[in-house]
């Protein structure tokens, strides 16, 4: 493939749309012949980040936005998933395993580490009262190393 | 795709077998049913069967770690069976393996309440 391909995906602050946005995002990365397993990944990340956006950065209002930016290179699939919330006060406190603000929510706090176990790579950005970016890598390979 | 829960009373456990997908979106939903089946039934053991779970993240961790804490505080036990791949290595992550045991099939999980209780 030449150059990028890219993707650009907006919805509702919504809870439903949390099945909505892993599923786009696994359809887009079809066309890379992922395994079961790397598309799963793929979308546990996404629908981690997602829920995160909608719990955390918009407390639950379905007023917000979140967008998706998903761009295929090579072999290679990054995802931008952003909010326009509150933000993350303290972000290495959040990505501790286990860490959650919300407890009364019954949340695992396994989010950011599920999306740094299951992807290859992750970083993100947050500013309280402007929103979090969370930008994700994966290299789809394992089907292309049993072929070749 | 939707969760649905299919609930069977059976002796003192309450066998919870799970269809469809597992997420911040269904994770209320269920956690209410099983706790409106826990405070009415006579259940001092919960068995989850996610065999038929097409999707799970760390929402339905939180779920399975609270209706753990539910159980355990009346002196029962949460028993896991039919867990796939995926859903295996969130529970390995999440260290969850450290207090629940997995169990192939329900006939497996309720053999081992035989021989504690």
């Amino acid at each position: 493939m030449n150059g990028s391909n890219r993707m650009i995906l907006s919805f509702s602050s919504r809870s439903e749309n949390e099945a909505f946005a892993r599923i786009a995002v696994a359809a887009f990365v079809s066309q890379l012949d992922p395994t079961v397993e790397e598309l799963n990944d793929l979308k546990t990340a996404v629908s981690e980040a997602v829920t995160n956006a909608i719990i955390h950065g918009y407390d639950g209002n379905p007023d917000g936005m979140v967008t998706i930016e998903a761009r295929i290179e090579g072999d290679t699939v990054s995802i931008i998933v952003r909010d326009e919330g509150k933000g993350i006060e303290d972000l290495e406190l959040a990505r501790q395993p286990l860490f959650t603000s919300r407890p009364d929510l019954e949340r695992s706090g396994m989010g950011f580490t599920i999306m740094e176990n299951f992807m290859d790579g992750f970083e993100a950005a947050s500013e309280p009262g402007k929103g979090t970016e969370i930008r994700m890598m994966k290299r789809i390979v394992s089907k292309k190393a049993l072929y070749n | 795709m939707r969760l649905h829960e299919e609930m069977e009373h059976y002796r003192n456990v309450l066998i919870v077998r799970l269809k469809g997908e597992l997420d911040h979106h269904t994770a209320d939903g269920l956690k209410q049913r099983l706790e409106d089946a826990l405070l009415h039934g006579r259940a001092t053991h919960v068995l989850l069967n996610l065999a038929g779970l097409a999707f799970m993240d760390s929402s339905g961790l939180g779920v399975i770690l609270g209706r753990y804490k539910t159980v355990t505080a009346r002196s029962g036990r949460l028993l896991i069976c039919g867990a796939g791949p995926a859903v295996r290595r969130l529970f390995e992550l999440s260290g969850l393996l450290k207090i629940v045991t997995l169990y192939d099939n329900e006939h497996e999980a309720l053999g081992s309440l035989e021989v504690v209780s």
